[in-house]
């Protein structure tokens, strides 16, 4: 009998080409998705070599980080010089190479991790790359899926294979059920808030327990996406029925036969009984509330309604950071968190830009107005979240609230495009970075969800949702 | 890739904790396609004002660090995206070695294939080295690859681990692409035989 095995061993054990005696491993990439920041030195490097993309059938291109969200973005005037250049270049080396290309005119285009799911490139049991850390979003299908630098992505262009030692196990189990107005993105910041940025440092996570179960698809890729922010290589999510019902169907999800054999292999893809993990963090989803970010990591979590926390509080290096937080923050200890106001709000990006992100939001912001000053982005993750969101009367709600309804794109995730936060300005953000300038130069960002931006988007501060979810408008 | 030996040098002391990449290398920078010519912005808000004048008491802009080869850093260093524009940076700066507790991981890989090694020590080690830093250009580090080795001004030294593979790359400067592409039988036997197991991939 052979030793029971996590998931994260079984996808590894799957994809070994080659091992050394040192434990080194050549292994296999399924699909490999890139986009025009990271990639435009790895085709450079081809050229230069004289190398082919070994595999451009699990090649996947799509621009998102540079490109505009406004309504007029077809014109090319809308870019600025040097994003243009990035754009066109992703263009060409996608034709060059004849790698699959959704460009910025193909309503398919997106944020890269919603377009790979949303077209079924995604599936169970995969090894997924991109030279992007939020590729662990596609953990969420229990595919071993991780970020990778600029030179691996040259690596994978020209071999399909990567150079890695396997990382150690680490169990993350959120039991019982979440409380109303407990999201998702609640769950990935609280395990972030309890476990630091480096906590899970040379792991793979795999998030179990029936609070994760409990969640769709768009939850458990929202989970994924930060597993990056907590340090580990990857996050993955056994798949089950909630995700092959999502997988079926997609215009490159196999069909027919090939579907059942398939099938018959995910429902293989779970960890054994006695399988060993390194690590075990467990917490009572029950005890989750509703959390917010006061600082400039994504380990400076709160629930909503604690206080700003004293720099003396933490010990060794935190407290010289924490402090430095709060001073670019332009916050002072004490100070409770619903009493911190905000400028703006953004509602979008690969942890929180898809359908049911923006269902959620709506269901806080119908009825209701922006509060006064406050100015709120909300940006499908995809052209085909959108289509769907104008469907389901989601844009309308947005529209009548005074939001902007904009086109697919990282947006004001990253600030590599026109969305930007002003020197100062204080932003309600569904995104996964609260880094010193994250948003634009000197803005400054707190991270949650996108029930609790809306919340705040409505009051014009940091807000515990639950109180706008017991009135009706 | 430049090959990595051994190196002595000036050692900047950065006892921040959690310094991410969008602090090494702001994002209005990503936006190149080449790989050289980012040095100038190496920790571009830190270093400089809104103005592009720079910031006097940033470690960097200080006279005795203005040549320094090794970055002293707090906990955690390197955390947040995949960008290799962040060792691309460091490197054209002159960086070659950055020594911490810990390392994100993708910036700690993204190191090795630039010819930047990244040191992991204990605490009390980084302490050492970062007081020895603190001291400025007189006190010049030396970090030895070959014997696995980081030795302070007044010659203590200290020992750290390193994948033996990534070590044997570095000392020889290798390409990974070249190594994997010697291997390409395997890879082609292994996709002849996942095309039969698993056809839907």
């Amino acid at each position: 009998m052979t030793a029971p095995k996590t998931l994260y061993d079984k996808i590894w054990d799957a994809h070994v080409v080659d091992q050394s005696d040192d434990g080194t491993c050549v292994l296999y990439i399924d699909r490999h998705l890139v986009h025009e920041v990271t990639s435009p030195q790895a085709f450079e490097g081809l050229r230069m070599t004289g190398r082919k993309v070994r595999a451009p059938e699990r090649t996947i291109a799509v621009p998102d980080h540079n490109v505009p969200t406004t309504l007029d973005r077809a014109n090319a005037q809308t870019m600025t010089e040097d994003s243009r250049v990035q754009v066109e270049a992703l263009d060409k080396n996608a034709k060059a190479f004849g790698v699959h290309y959704y460009p910025v005119t193909d309503v398919r285009q997106g944020i890269v991790h919603i377009v790979g799911p949303e077209q079924g490139w995604t599936l169970p049991g995969m090894t997924v790359v991109c030279g992007d850390s939020h590729t662990a979003t596609h953990g969420a299908f229990g595919a071993l899926a991780h970020g990778i630098g600029t030179s691996e992505v040259e690596h994978v262009l020209a071999t399909q294979t990567l150079i890695q030692k396997k990382s150690k196990n680490m169990k993350v189990e959120i039991t019982g059920h979440l409380r109303p107005g407990v999201t998702a993105k609640d769950i990935t910041l609280a395990v972030i808030g309890k476990t630091g940025t480096a906590g899970g440092t040379g792991y793979v996570i795999e998030y179990c327990g029936q609070a994760i179960r409990d969640l769709s698809m768009e939850g458990r890729m929202t989970v994924c996406n930060m597993a990056i922010e907590g340090g580990a290589r990857a996050g993955l999510i056994a798949p089950d029925e909630t995700t092959f019902a999502y997988c079926m169907g997609r215009p490159h999800a196999p069909k027919g036969a090939a579907w059942e054999a398939a099938l018959a292999y995910w429902k293989t893809l779970y960890t054994d009984e006695g399988a060993h993990f390194d690590k075990v963090v467990t917490i009572r989803g029950e005890d989750i509330e509703p959390v917010v970010t006061w600082g400039t990591s994504p380990e400076d979590v709160l629930p909503i309604s604690a206080t700003v926390p004293a720099p003396e509080s933490f010990t060794g290096g935190k407290v010289d950071a924490a402090k430095r937080s709060l001073d670019y923050m332009g916050l002072t200890a004490g100070m409770k968190l619903t009493d911190i106001k905000i400028d703006a709000v953004f509602i979008g990006s690969c942890t929180n830009g898809r359908i049911e992100d923006l269902r959620a939001a709506a269901a806080v912001l119908k009825g209701r107005k922006l509060a006064p000053g406050v100015r709120a982005l909300i940006v499908p993750g995809s052209g085909l979240v959108r289509a769907q969101a104008e469907e389901e009367g989601l844009a309308q709600i947005f529209i009548d609230a005074g939001c902007e309804w904009r086109m697919a794109g990282c947006s004001m995730c990253l600030a590599m495009n026109p969305d930007q936060l002003a020197e100062g300005e204080r932003c309600a953000s569904t995104s996964n970075r609260n880094f010193e300038g994250r948003q634009g130069y000197k803005g400054r960002t707190h991270l949650m969800s996108p029930a609790m931006a809306a919340a705040a988007a409505v009051t014009g501060h940091l807000t515990d949702v639950r109180e706008l979810m017991t009135k009706t408008v | 890739m430049d090959k990595f030996t051994k190196l002595t040098g000036i050692a900047a002391p950065m006892p921040l904790v959690n310094i991410d990449t969008d602090m090494i290398i702001p994002k209005g920078f990503l936006k190149t396609i080449q790989r050289s010519g980012l040095g100038v912005n190496l920790f571009d808000e830190m270093r400089y004002d809104r103005s592009g004048n720079e910031i006097a008491d940033f470690v960097l802009n200080k006279p005795q660090y203005r040549d320094a080869e090794i970055l002293v850093a707090g906990d955690n260093f390197g955390c947040g995206s995949s960008r290799e524009h962040a060792p691309w940076a460091l490197l054209d700066f002159g960086i070659r070695c950055v020594i911490s507790t810990s390392f994100a991981d993708i910036f700690f890989n993204n190191c090795f294939k630039n010819g930047i090694l990244p040191v992991v020590l204990p605490q009390e080690a980084v302490d050492y080295l970062m007081d020895d830093a603190s001291k400025g250009a007189n006190a010049r580090i030396t970090v030895d690859l070959e014997a696995q080795t980081v030795t302070a001004s007044d010659g203590t030294a200290f020992h750290f681990d390193v994948d033996p593979f990534k070590k044997h790359c570095m000392l020889n400067g290798l390409d990974d692409i070249g190594l994997t592409l010697e291997k390409v039988a395997a890879i082609d036997t292994y996709e002849k035989r996942v095309a039969a197991q698993f056809p839907w991939v």
